[in-house]
């Protein structure tokens, strides 16, 4: 028998594509090519991210490819810009990927202001969208929690808004909830939290809130059991999402309310002896 | 026997005998790998590898999928 979150189908949409998986994870940061299979697997993520870079000359001709562990045939693989500072670094990367993955048109823009935080450079961001989108691809697009950057990346056409939850690779969680319920009330696309999240009650909130789904690399890659790790993530996406769903009770701040009956109580002994 | 040319690949100057892009990939052991070849800054799509011709002082970049957030 089903459990109740599996009897309607609960999918999502990024641009043509769509997905049964909230969970997207990176490739990144693993200790080798048969942990970062295991942990994708576990996590049921249907949504991989990779990165671009220049292949190293005179290699082993054998050595594994990412992509035979992580298999375009099984995966929606996701090329990021990771790395680029510049508007025109990230459009060119991409054009190399589309290449690379057979005219692959969905993509993670993500263009950094500076080395120490990896904090998004939102003016380069909002120009390498604008060229992208015209060029046919479908982007989901990493940028700050700032609502009106979001809003002018959705009216470019990005196809999901992914504003950081805390800094790359920091494990710091949601910092700014209220700036995050901001994007999410006026964002029509899918809002994916990305960078930040650090373990699974992390994932959970931010689906509790309304995210469409989670962005997340090194919260599982770097737990001391990623395989596992990878499975907690893919519980708290399903359950945060069936949380938002179900919607949660009010919150009724310094006031109790028993949960159970208040009546038909036996006399406490003291009552008894008083009487 | 091709006539050996100087190129740079991804960075390093490298020497080889090749006519053209397909002469590269075939050279490398990159046949039938997942990769994309940029010449002199503009990309050089699978299907066009065997008629795009390298000269000296060519510029090639690939890449490949990597581990990456």
């Amino acid at each position: 028998m089903n459990s109740p979150e599996q009897t309607v189908v609960d999918g999502w949409q990024a641009g043509t594509r769509r997905f049964t998986s909230r969970l997207l994870v990176g490739t990144g940061k693993y200790r080798d090519f048969e942990e970062t299979g295991k942990a994708i697997a576990a996590s049921g993520a249907e949504i991989v991210t990779v990165a671009i870079r220049r292949t190293n000359i005179g290699q082993d001709k054998n050595a594994p490819n990412l992509l035979d562990v992580v298999s375009p045939l099984h995966y929606t693989i996701l090329p990021n810009t990771a790395g680029c500072y510049t508007a025109e670094d990230a459009v060119r990367t991409l054009r190399l990927a589309r290449e690379l993955l057979d005219g692959h048109t969905l993509v993670k823009l993500e263009v950094l202001g500076e080395d120490a935080t990896l904090y998004p450079n939102m003016p380069e961001t909002l120009k390498a969208a604008e060229i992208l989108v015209h060029e046919g691809f479908e982007v989901m697009v990493y940028c700050s929690d700032d609502p009106l950057q979001a809003k002018r990346l959705e009216d470019i056409g990005c196809v999901a808004i992914m504003p950081l939850a805390s800094l790359i690779g920091s494990g710091m969680g949601i910092l700014n909830p209220w700036n995050l319920e901001l994007i999410l009330d006026q964002i029509k696309v899918p809002v994916i939290v990305d960078a930040g999240v650090g373990t699974a009650s992390d994932a959970a909130i931010a689906m509790e809130m309304g995210c469409a789904a989670v962005l997340t690399n090194t919260a599982i890659a770097k737990a001391r059991d990623p395989v596992l790790m990878a499975s907690a993530m893919r519980h708290a996406v399903v359950a945060g999402r069936a949380a938002f769903r179900a919607g949660r009770m009010e919150k009724r701040a310094y006031k109790a309310s028993a949960s159970s009956p208040t009546g038909g109580l036996v006399p406490s002994v003291a009552t008894r002896k008083s009487a | 026997m091709e006539p050996l040319i100087s190129i740079e690949l991804n960075g390093q100057k490298v020497e080889l005998a090749a006519h053209t892009v397909a002469d590269v990939v075939l050279a490398n052991g990159w046949l039938g790998k997942r990769i994309a070849i940029e010449r002199n800054g503009t990309i050089v799509p699978k299907s066009s590898y065997a008629h795009t011709e390298i000269r000296s002082g060519d510029t090639l970049e690939v890449v490949v999928a990597v581990g990456g957030g």
